[in-house]
């Protein structure tokens, strides 16, 4: 089973969020990674760039396939994982840390309460993932 | 409609080593078992085994076959020795592609020849309803009772020779033997798809499994791994070698396709020569050629190419080459824009990515010499 951090909250579509004082952290989740295998490209927006809830806001490729990527919540872009162009394959080896894709400053708060919790998204995994 | 998945006699091995099985041409297939990066790295470091059961095996016998087969694919088989394979293709009148197959001799009056999984009803009705024709000439349908395993890389000779109850090492490049490895009777084929030394080893479906399990427990010291799907076509990519589907299909011919090497009309009539032929005298109006990504972006099957905003051409296949370490592709473009280091754009997403012809193989071969 993979892991799922009690203290983030998830999308449907298997992205993390993590509350960093006023701003927000967004990843992939360990089951995602795992799905999507080697992971050999990540796209992410630029820095100052808006991104609204349950839309795309970037790619990530493994060898495979190509797999769009949903914002948690809206907001605007504070920093973006550069480290990602070059080293894509942290986002397998640790997708909760290193592998972090964008912070971002909400724009509005009611979002964040609207993810899913830890146990609700270990439920969608638990069912497939779908 | 849906039809069931086909299985090969190793499913239940796959499994059992936490594969991830996917539809492939009609075949449930493990795509990868431990990560498609590190099955590769293992193929091109020490060995790989492969499971490729799924393709097809017919036989034709008698004194009618070599005029069967001379008449159905474009290479000259008269030119083969008994032990001898070659590539070859088969064409529609159009000279566009049916399939790509290799031929072996298997006697005086005897060839196998070895067709793509997905492609195996297709190309079964063609050869025999396209040499009803031709007399004494007796087609098989080997396919099912037939298992393959490919053993691909730099360890794959010594693993290959330490179960075989015959000598390997002398067997050259698309030369083949028959032996026993690891107790089981097989055809020992010095071929492959991925651009090492190593063999394929065609098995009877029902000796499939012992095979694997004595490849797999005689390889573990050397480092060898079960490689799946993705690895195979990754592999393959790296040596620009064409995946029917993907880089050559029924709309492409093959001299475009980069296999005018196999295509000899000096030899006689056969399906597609003149279509061929006239193609050969213009000159192909596109070409099939191996890019590489300049700004990072990954081409993809089906993505448009385009210079100065201007359509010319579409990506066929296309990935991470691991051993390259970049982005790399096969694709279709306009002959004058074919040569080596020709600046081309992808269009990835909406957005113009650049990309440049490259040199092929991407990746240098290290095959065994022709025997």
């Amino acid at each position: 089973m993979a892991n799922v951090p009690k203290d983030l909250r998830y999308t449907r579509e298997h992205e993390w969020a993590k509350q960093e004082g006023d701003r927000v952290r967004v990843g992939i989740t360990a089951y995602a990674q795992e799905q999507l295998g080697d992971v050999v490209f990540v796209e992410l927006p630029k820095v100052g760039a808006k991104v609204t809830a349950a839309k795309n806001f970037g790619v990530v490729e493994s060898v495979k396939a190509v797999s769009d990527l949903f914002a948690p919540i809206s907001g605007e872009v504070a920093e973006v994982n550069g480290e990602l162009a070059q080293k894509p394959e942290i986002v397998n080896q640790d997708p909760y840390g290193k592998g972090w894709m964008l912070v971002v400053k909400p724009s509005s708060k009611g979002e964040w309460d609207q993810l899913l919790t830890a146990q609700q998204y270990e439920e969608l995994i638990a069912q497939g993932g779908h | 409609m849906s039809t069931p998945l086909k299985r090969t006699p190793l499913y239940a091995e796959h499994v059992a080593a936490g594969a991830r099985m996917v539809p492939f041409g009609g075949w449930e297939m493990p795509v990868q078992y431990a990560g498609i990066v590190e099955e590769h790295r293992a193929t091109r470091h020490a060995v790989g085994l492969f499971d490729v059961s799924h393709m097809g095996e017919f036989e034709v016998e008698g004194p009618g076959a070599l005029a069967a087969l001379q008449y159905l694919t474009t290479n000259d088989v008269a030119a083969l020795e008994v032990g001898q394979i070659q590539y070859s293709v088969l064409c529609y009148p159009s000279g566009t592609i049916v399939d790509d197959l290799t031929v072996y001799r298997m006697g005086d009056e005897r060839y196998m020849i070895t067709v793509n999984a997905g492609n195996i009803d297709k190309d079964w009705a063609h050869v025999t309803t396209s040499t009803e024709h031709i007399r004494d000439a007796r087609w098989r349908n080997a396919s099912e009772g037939t298992g393959l395993i490919a053993v691909q890389g730099p360890k794959a000779e010594a693993l290959v020779g330490g179960l075989a109850d015959r000598d390997v090492t002398g067997l050259g490049y698309y030369r083949f033997a028959r032996g026993r490895v690891g107790e089981v009777p097989t055809v020992i084929s010095r071929t492959g798809y991925t651009g090492e030394d190593g063999f394929e080893l065609y098995a009877p479906a029902d000796g499939t499994v012992t095979l694997w399990k004595a490849l797999l427990a005689a390889g573990r010291a050397a480092g060898a791994v079960p490689v799946g799907l993705g690895a195979r076509d990754t592999l393959r990519l790296e040596m620009k070698y064409a995946l029917y589907g993907n880089d050559i299909d029924d709309t492409t011919n093959a001299l475009e396709a980069g296999l005018g090497w196999v295509v000899k009309p000096a030899k006689g009539g056969f399906i597609g020569r003149e279509a061929l032929e006239k193609v050969r005298a213009e000159g192909p109006r596109r070409r099939l050629v191996g890019i590489e990504m300049v700004d990072r972006a990954v081409a993809r099957h089906g993505y448009p190419l385009q210079k100065d905003g201007r359509a010319i051409g579409i990506v066929t296949s296309g990935s991470y080459g691991p051993s390259v370490d970049k982005y790399i592709g096969i694709a279709y473009v306009e002959t004058a824009l074919a040569a080596v280091g020709t600046a081309l754009e992808v269009e990835i997403r909406g957005q113009a990515k650049a990309a440049r012809v490259a040199r092929t193989p991407f990746y240098p071969p290290k095959v065994k010499k022709p025997g």
